[in-house]
C-alpha cells in the first residue's frame, strides 16, 4: 500500500477559504440557506466552512446540520459489510430554504442521490447544491456533478482518496492511496 | 462494523449484551427517523415480511406493521382467526404456503411455547418471535430496557421489580434475561400462586410484600392480570388483588422516592394500577408503546441485513 500527498494542510485552508467566498457569491448573508453536512466525514468540512464563514467574514446565524444517509442508501444488503448508522442532526425545517451539502469526496454520486432523498424527510427544499472538497473525474455512476469543488482528482478505482482533519486525524492533508 | 449474533430472534436468552447493545443504538437512530416530518426511510424496500398471529394482539401487531412500514417493507399480516389453520392445517403447511409466495421474514406470535424456535428450524426465512405462549417475547424485553435506559441513562445497577401474574407472562420472563444480561437486580412481586416456583434458579428474589418491592425498587414493571389464561383460580376476588397487588398513587406518595411505572399494555385500569398512576408524570406506558416501533425497527433491520441476495 502507497500513499501519495494530494494536498497540504496550507492547500487545504487556500481551498477551504476560496469555497467559502464562492457560497457568499451565491447565498450573501446565508438568511435564506442551510449547510447540510453529510455524515459520517462531510461533517468535519461542514463545521470548517461555517467557522471561516463566521470568523472571517462576519456571517452570523449560519443554520448547519448534520445528514446520515445510511438508511437511504441503495446498496442494503449488497455489500459485505452491514451498514453503520450515524446521527443525524437536523433542527431545522429545510421547506423552501436553499440547502447546500457537504461532502468530502465525490465519487460514484450514489451517496449524493440517498441524500437528496433523505432530506426530503426535512421539507421540500428551494434548491439543493453540492460542495465538495474533492471530485474525483470519470467515476460517477450517476449524473451528478459538484456546484463546487475543491480540487478535481483523477483517481483509478483501486485508489483511494482520503482526506485528514485537524480535529479527527491530527493533520489538514489529503492523500491519495493505492490498495 | 457490527451486526447480530444470530439469524432469528427467538428469546432474549439466545442473543448477547453486545447483540442489545447494538439493538439499542440503531433504535436511537430510528428515534430520530420517527419524529421527523416523513417517518421513512426506504431500507428494506426489496425485503417482504409476513406477520403470521396465531394469537390476539393489537398493540404487538400494529407496531410490528407501523416499524415494517417505516422501513419501507412489504407486508403482508394473517391473523389465524380468519385463516385456514382453523381447517385443520399445520403451522408448517401454514407457514410454508406464505413463504412459497417469497417472504424473507416472518414475525409470529403463537399460543405454544416454543413455536417461534421450532419455526426457526424449519423454514427458510428469518424469524422474529412476537410471543409464544408463556415463553418469550423479546422486543416487549428490549423496549422496556430501551425505555429505562432513556429515562434512567442505563439498565445496569438498576433496580426493576416485575409485579402481578408470573406465571402466565412471557413478557416477564423475557424481562428477566434482558435485565439480567445489562446488570440490573431483578425481583419479583405477586401472589404465590401466580409466580412460579423455579423462579428463584434464575436468581430472581421474590418479595411478596409490595410496599417493601416498591421501596426497593428504582422501577416497577406492572403486569396485566391475563384473565384469559386464569384456568383456575389463583386469588379469590380480583378487588383482593387489587387491594394486595394494585399500585394506586396513595402508596406511590407515601414512598421517600419517585419510582418509574412500567406496563406492557393493555392495562386494566382499576386492578394492577389506577387510572390516576396510569395517566401520572411517573408512568412511561406512552413512551414504552413510542419506543417499540423504533426498537421493532431496529431488530427488523438488523435481521434483514443478514438475509443475503
Amino acid at each position: 500500500m502507497s500513499q501519495k500527498l494530494l494536498l497540504t494542510s496550507k492547500e487545504v485552508h487556500i481551498i477551504l477559504h476560496r469555497l467559502a467566498c464562492q457560497l457568499i457569491e451565491n447565498h450573501l448573508d446565508f438568511s435564506n440557506t442551510v449547510l447540510i453536512g453529510l455524515q459520517p466525514r462531510g461533517k468535519y468540512l461542514a463545521e470548517r466552512i461555517k467557522q471561516i464563514l463566521e470568523s472571517d467574514y462576519n456571517i452570523s446565524n449560519i443554520q448547519l446540520g448534520f445528514l446520515d444517509i445510511t438508511f437511504f442508501r441503495d446498496d442494503f444488503r449488497r455489500g459485505e459489510k452491514p451498514l453503520e448508522a450515524n446521527k443525524t442532526q437536523i433542527d431545522f425545517l429545510v421547506e423552501d430554504k436553499k440547502v447546500v451539502f457537504i461532502d468530502d469526496v465525490l465519487y460514484t454520486g450514489r451517496s449524493i442521490n440517498a441524500a437528496l432523498t433523505a432530506i426530503q424527510s426535512f421539507g421540500r427544499p428551494s434548491e439543493v447544491e453540492l460542495l465538495t472538497l474533492i471530485d474525483r473525474r470519470f467515476s460517477r455512476h450517476l449524473p451528478i456533478q459538484p456546484d463546487y469543488r475543491g480540487r478535481q482528482v483523477d483517481a483509478i478505482n483501486n485508489e483511494k482518496v482520503i482526506v485528514k482533519w485537524q480535529e479527527n486525524d491530527g493533520e489538514d492533508a489529503v492523500y491519495l492511496v493505492t490498495k | 462494523m457490527k451486526e447480530l449474533s444470530v439469524n432469528h430472534l427467538i428469546g432474549i436468552k439466545y442473543i448477547t449484551k453486545q447483540d442489545i447493545d447494538l439493538i439499542f443504538e440503531t433504535a436511537d437512530h430510528f428515534k430520530e427517523v420517527i419524529n421527523r416530518p416523513i417517518k421513512k426511510v426506504p431500507s428494506l424496500r426489496d425485503v417482504t415480511i409476513a406477520n403470521i398471529f396465531f394469537e390476539n394482539s393489537t398493540r404487538t401487531k400494529l407496531s410490528f406493521e407501523l416499524a415494517q412500514k417505516r422501513l419501507s417493507a412489504d407486508v403482508i399480516s394473517f391473523s389465524a382467526a380468519q385463516s385456514s389453520v382453523k381447517k385443520g392445517e399445520t403451522l408448517i403447511d401454514t407457514v410454508n404456503n406464505i413463504l412459497s409466495m417469497k417472504v424473507d421474514m416472518v414475525v409470529m406470535r403463537h399460543s405454544s411455547p416454543g413455536a417461534a424456535h421450532f419455526l426457526s428450524k424449519n423454514i427458510n426465512a428469518s424469524v422474529v418471535n412476537a410471543g409464544d405462549g408463556a415463553h418469550e417475547h423479546p422486543t416487549q424485553a428490549l423496549l422496556d430496557s430501551f425505555t429505562i435506559r432513556e429515562k434512567l441513562g442505563d439498565v445496569g445497577g438498576k433496580k426493576i421489580v416485575i409485579v402481578g401474574d408470573i406465571l402466565h407472562s412471557r413478557v416477564a420472563l423475557s424481562n428477566i434475561f434482558a435485565l439480567q444480561m445489562q446488570g440490573a437486580e431483578v425481583k419479583v412481586c405477586g401472589p404465590k400462586t401466580l409466580i412460579p416456583i423455579y423462579i428463584e434458579s434464575l436468581g430472581v428474589k421474590v418479595e411478596p410484600n409490595l410496599r417493601k418491592a416498591l421501596e426497593w425498587a428504582d422501577v416497577a414493571n406492572m403486569l396485566r392480570v391475563q384473565n384469559e389464561r386464569l384456568d383456575v383460580s389463583y386469588f379469590p376476588t380480583t378487588r383482593e388483588y387489587t387491594q394486595q397487588y394494585g399500585v394506586t398513587k396513595e402508596l406511590l406518595d407515601s414512598l421517600n422516592k419517585e419510582i418509574v411505572i412500567m406496563h406492557p399494555g393493555p392495562i386494566n385500569r382499576g386492578v394492577e394500577i389506577t387510572s390516576d398512576v396510569a395517566d401520572s408524570q411517573q408512568s412511561v406506558i406512552l413512551e414504552q408503546v413510542e419506543n417499540g416501533v423504533a426498537v421493532r425497527m431496529a431488530v427488523i433491520y438488523l435481521l434483514a441485513s443478514k438475509i443475503k441476495n
